[in-house]
C-alpha cells in the first residue's frame, strides 16, 4: 500500500490508529481518581507528543541516516515559530499559510547553516551548528527584538494589521487559529462513566501532519536517496573516492530536516500563538538529540518513542508535588508515609530531570539501540517463549486470539 | 477468517449501534456543556499555582508556592485565619469558596514564556484549574495572561513589576496587586533627591526584558525629571551570572550613582560585583559613589549579604510593618515555616484572597463575575493600607515603601528598613500615561 512494503505498512498503520484514538490510550485512568495524575490525554500535552514526534522524525533524517550529529536544530524550530506568528498578526488566522511559511523560511536558513556546516564533519560539525544556533539565539533574545519582541516572545495583539480577517473580535478579543473556521482549540469532551476523553481539532490536524511526515520519511528511508545517505555515514571518504560528491545529499538531507523542525515550529505557533526565544537555545537542540537516542537513532519509530517519553516526564512528572505524595502514602503510618515522600520527593516536581537522566544512562547502558531496541528484545523473547510453549502446551498460556 | 460474512444491512447495524453507544453518554452530560471554562460542578474548586521552582527566580517561586499553601488552607478554614480577619471585605466564611473546597495543583514556569504556557495550560486542560496564578517574571506573567485571557481563565498575576503588566500587555482576565516601575521610580525620586541632590549623573545596568527596560525607563524619566543626567544605559542578558565585564566601564563613564534594574540573583551577582570593583569607595566629581536598586527584596538582600547595607531601592511590602494585618500574616507565615514572609509570598496570598472573596461577592467562578466584582473594589486590611484596583488597567494603587539595607541587623531576616511610606496618591498614574499606552483592556472572556 502506498508503495510501500508489507512490514512498512503494518508500522505506518499502527502509528495511525495509536494517533486516531491517542485521547483514549493517554487517559487511561477515571478523571477522578488518584492515579488520574498520570493521564496524559490533554489536548495540549497530544498536540506536544505529535509536533516533537515530527521534529524528531526530521532529525533521525539527518542523524540516523548520515549520522551527522547537528546541536542546532531548535533554530530552526524556532524561525518556523517566529514566521507563523508573524503570518498569524499581518495576513490571517488560518494555519495554513503560516505553516506554509514556517517550513519554507526554516528550509531557506538551514540552507544556509547547513551550507556552511557541512563543510566539516565530525565534531567540528556538531560545533559549527551549535555555533549558529546560540547566534539566532541571541538575536532573538536581544538584538532582533523589534522582530522577536525579545524575552517576553513574540505575540498577538488586539491591534494587529490583519490583512485578511479582522485584528479584534466584535466581543474585543484576539481572534484564535482556525483551519478555514475551525478553531484549533475547539475540543469535543466525551463523558463515558467515570472517564473523561477530548478531542481536539489541533490535535488531530498536528496527528495528521505527522502521520503525513512519517510516511514521507518511510519513503526517504527507503529509496536510492536513503541508501547514499546511508553509505555516507558508513564511509564517506570511499564514496568520494569512488568519484561521488557527497555534499549534495548530506545539504539536501540537512535541509529536509530542517524544514520538519520548521514545520514543528509552525505548528507549535499555530496551537498556541506564541514563540518565544529559549525555543531555540542550546538546551531545546539538546533535547531533540536526547529524544532521537533515546528511542533508537536510525529506527523510523524511535525517534516518536523518545519524543513522547520526553515530554510525558516534561508535563506530568514536573507537576507531582509533596501534596500529592502524601495522598499517594496516605495508606502508611505517619512516620514511615514522612519517609516515603521524603524518598521520593528529589525525583519529582522539579526533579523531573533527575528521573529522566537516571532512565537516559539506564537505557544507553544496557539498550544502546534506544527504546526500540527494548522493544525488539521482548519481542524477541515472547516468541521465544511461544515457540517453547507449542513444544509443550502443558505450562504456557496462549494470549487470545 | 473463513466466515466473513459482511452484508450491507449488517454494515448499517453496527454502525448505528456503535455511533448510538458512543453519542449515549453524551446525551446524558450535554448539560455539562459548561457555562464557562472549568466550572466547578463537585464539592471542590481547583486553583493553579504556576511559579518557577528552577531558574534565577526560583527562591521566589518557592515562597510564593508557600504562601499559596497557606493561603489554601486559610481559605479551607484551618490554620490561623491570617489575613482574612484583618481583610475589610467579610465575605469569606472560611468554608473554602463559595462552599467549595479549595484544592490546589502546581507547576514550574522555569521562567521561561514556553515552559509556563505549557504548565498552564495542562492545569487548565487537564486538571480544570479555575483560575491561574503565579510567576516571578513579567515575561512569564504576560506570556501566562495572553493565555488566560484566550482560555477564559482569570489570570491574577504573582511577582511581575514591569509596566507593560497593566500597560501595553494588559488583559480584561488579568489582575496586578504588586506595584509597578512607574510607581518604584515615582516613591524613590523624592527620597533620592533629599539623599543625593540634584545633580547627579546616573548609569543603568538592565536586565534586558520587559521588566528592565519599563523599570529603566521609568527610573530614568523620574530622576531626569529631579535633574539627573542619564549616563549611558547598558543591558544585560537574564540568564548572565558574572557582571564584572558590565561593571568595568562604570567606573571611567563619569557617572557617579549606579542603578540597578536586576531583580533575583542577577542583582545579587550584579551587586556583589559592583562592589567588589570597590565602587562605594569612588569619589566622582566631587561626590560619594551610590548604588540604586528601584526594586528589593528580603531574599535579595539576603543573598547579597554584607553588600546591601546603606542601598536604597523600593518594595512592595515587608515584614516588619506594624499594622495589624502584616502581624497577621507574619505570625501565620512564621508559625508555619520558621521565617518571615517575603514580599513575593505577601503579594500571592493577597491575591489569592482577593480572587477568593470576589468569587464568594460574585457568588459565582464565572471569570465575567469576577472581573465585574474585583473592578473599582476598594479594600483595605491586607498589608498595604487603602487599595484601589482600578477598573481601567486591573492595576492596584497602594502605599509603596522605600527601604534601605540595613546597617546592624539584629537577626538574618531583619536586613531591610523602611525609611518612608510613599502614599498611594503620590504614585498613581492615569491610565493613559504614555509608558502604559499602547494596549487595550479587550473584554472579559469567560471561554464560553
Amino acid at each position: 500500500m502506498f508503495g510501500l512494503d508489507k512490514k512498512d505498512t503494518t508500522m505506518l498503520l499502527v502509528v495511525a490508529i495509536m494517533a486516531l484514538f491517542a485521547p483514549f490510550i493517554l487517559n487511561p485512568f477515571p478523571a477522578d481518581s488518584a492515579m488520574a495524575q498520570f493521564n496524559a490525554g490533554y489536548p495540549d500535552l497530544m498536540q506536544r507528543f505529535v509536533i516533537f514526534g515530527i521534529f524528531a522524525i526530521g532529525f533521525n533524517i539527518l542523524f540516523g541516516l548520515t549520522g551527522y550529529l547537528s546541536f542546532g536544530h531548535a533554530a530552526f524550530l524556532g524561525v518556523g515559530s517566529y514566521s507563523a506568528v508573524w503570518m498569524f498578526k499581518l495576513l490571517s488566522m488560518n494555519v495554513i499559510p503560516a505553516i506554509l511559511l514556517s517550513v519554507v523560511m526554516a528550509g531557506l536558513f538551514a540552507l544556509l547553516i547547513g551550507f556552511v556546516s557541512l563543510r566539516r564533519s565530525g565534531i567540528y560539525f556538531s560545533i559549527l551548528t551549535l555555533a549558529f544556533a546560540q547566534m539566532s539565539f541571541n538575536l532573538a533574545y536581544s538584538v532582533l527584538t523589534p522582530i522577536t519582541n525579545g524575552e517576553t516572545g513574540l505575540q498577538l495583539t488586539l491591534n494587529d494589521p490583519r490583512v485578511l480577517g479582522v485584528s479584534q473580535t466584535a466581543d474585543g478579543s484576539i481572534p484564535v487559529t482556525s483551519l478555514f473556521g475551525l478553531e484549533m482549540r475547539s475540543t469535543y469532551e466525551m463523558h463515558l462513566g467515570p472517564w473523561l476523553f477530548q478531542f481536539n481539532a489541533g490535535y488531530y490536524l498536528s496527528a495528521l501532519i505527522m502521520l503525513a511526515s512519517f510516511y514521507l520519511a518511510i519513503r526517504i528511508f527507503r529509496s536510492p536517496f536513503g541508501m547514499m545517505l546511508r553509505a555516507v555515514k558508513s564511509n564517506q571518504q570511499r564514496m568520494n573516492y569512488t568519484g561521488l560528491n557527497t555534499r549534495p545529499y548530506t545539504l539536501a538531507a540537512f535541509v529536509i530536516s530542517g524544514m520538519y523542525a520548521g514545520l514543528a515550529g509552525g505548528l507549535m505557533a499555530s496551537m498556541d500563538p506564541l514563540a518565544g526565544a529559549e525555543r531555540m537555545q542550546w538546551t531545546a537542540s539538546g533535547e531533540v538529540v536526547l529524544m532521537t537516542i533515546l528511542g533508537g537513532a536510525g529506527t523510523l519509530i524511535g525517534p516518536v518513542v523518545g519524543a513522547g517519553f520526553i515530554k510525558y516526564f516534561e508535563n506530568i512528572f514536573s507537576k507531582i508535588n509533596d501534596n500529592v505524595l502524601h495522598q499517594w502514602f496516605a495508606f502508611m503510618p505517619d512516620g514511615l508515609e514522612d519517609a516515603m515522600v521524603f524518598i521520593v520527593h528529589p525525583f519529582i516536581g522539579k526533579g523531573w530531570h533527575l528521573t529522566l537522566g537516571i532512565l537516559f544512562m539506564l537505557v544507553v547502558i544496557f539498550l544502546p539501540g534506544g527504546l526500540v531496541e527494548g522493544g525488539q528484545k521482548i519481542a524477541a523473547w515472547v516468541r521465544k517463549k511461544r515457540n517453547k510453549g507449542s513444544d509443550d502446551t502443558t505450562t504456557k498460556t496462549e494470549p487470545a486470539e | 477468517m473463513s466466515n466473513s460474512n459482511v452484508t450491507r444491512r449488517g454494515v448499517l447495524k453496527t454502525g448505528t449501534m456503535v455511533g448510538a453507544g458512543v453519542a449515549l453518554p453524551t446525551i446524558f452530560t450535554a448539560s455539562s456543556a459548561a457555562a464557562y471554562t472549568n466550572e466547578p460542578t463537585g464539592s471542590s474548586v481547583t486553583l493553579g499555582f504556576n511559579v518557577p521552582q528552577t531558574g534565577p527566580y526560583a527562591d521566589e517561586g518557592a515562597d510564593e508556592l508557600r504562601a499559596y499553601e497557606l493561603a489554601v488552607e486559610h481559605l479551607n478554614g484551618g490554620g490561623d485565619g491570617g489575613m482574612m480577619n484583618t481583610f475589610s471585605s467579610k465575605a469569606l466564611q472560611g468554608n473554602g469558596i463559595l462552599g467549595k473546597k479549595v484544592e490546589f495543583v502546581t507547576g514550574d514556569t522555569q521562567t521561561k514564556s514556553d515552559a509556563a504556557r505549557a504548565s498552564a495550560k495542562s492545569m487548565i486542560e487537564k486538571d480544570g484549574a479555575v483560575m491561574i496564578t503565579g510567576g516571578s517574571s513579567s515575561g512569564v506573567a504576560i506570556a501566562v495572561q495572553g493565555l488566560c485571557q484566550e482560555a477564559g481563565v482569570i489570570f491574577m498575576a504573582g511577582l511581575t513589576h514591569s509596566n507593560d503588566t497593566t500597560g501595553k500587555d494588559k488583559k480584561a482576565n488579568g489582575f496586578r496587586h504588586f506595584f509597578n516601575g512607574y510607581m518604584s521610580g515615582a516613591a524613590l525620586a523624592p527620597v533620592l533627591k533629599n539623599l543625593y541632590g540634584t545633580d547627579r549623573n546616573a548609569y543603568h545596568l538592565t536586565a534586558d526584558y520587559t521588566w528592565g527596560w519599563t523599570q529603566e525607563e521609568s527610573i530614568a524619566a523620574a530622576t531626569e525629571a529631579l535633574g539627573w543626567n542619564t549616563v549611558n544605559k547598558v543591558r544585560t542578558p537574564l540568564a548572565a551570572t558574572d557582571f564584572s565585564s558590565y561593571i568595568a566601564p562604570v567606573l571611567n563613564s563619569g557617572a557617579d550613582v549606579l542603578v540597578l534594574n536586576h531583580y533575583g540573583g542577577n542583582m545579587v551577582n550584579s551587586l556583589t560585583n559592583a562592589v567588589q570593583f570597590g565602587l562605594r569607595e569612588k569619589i566622582v566629581n566631587g561626590k560619594q559613589f551610590e548604588i540604586v536598586v528601584p526594586l528589593y527584596s528580603r531574599l535579595m538582600a539576603k543573598g547579597a549579604g554584607e553588600n546591601v547595607k546603606g542601598i536604597h531601592g523600593s518594595t512592595n511590602w515587608h515584614w516588619s510593618l506594624q499594622d495589624e494585618a502584616s502581624k497577621a500574616f507574619v505570625k501565620s507565615f512564621g508559625t508555619k515555616y520558621g521565617f518571615p514572609p517575603s514580599q513575593a509570598a505577601h503579594t500571592v496570598y493577597c491575591q489569592t484572597l482577593l480572587y477568593a472573596d470576589a468569587a464568594e461577592r460574585a457568588g459565582t467562578f464565572n471569570p465575567c463575575g469576577i472581573v465585574e466584582a474585583l473592578e473599582g473594589y476598594e479594600f483595605d486590611g491586607l498589608g498595604n493600607g487603602k487599595t484601589l484596583y482600578r477598573a481601567e488597567d486591573h492595576q492596584c494603587f497602594k502605599d509603596v515603601l522605600v527601604v534601605r539595607g540595613k546597617e546592624n541587623p539584629t537577626s538574618e531576616f531583619d536586613l531591610l528598613e523602611v525609611v518612608e511610606v510613599t502614599p498611594a496618591a503620590q504614585v498613581t498614574y492615569a491610565a493613559d500615561h504614555p509608558m502604559f499606552a499602547g494596549g487595550q483592556l479587550g473584554t472579559c472572556n469567560s471561554g464560553s
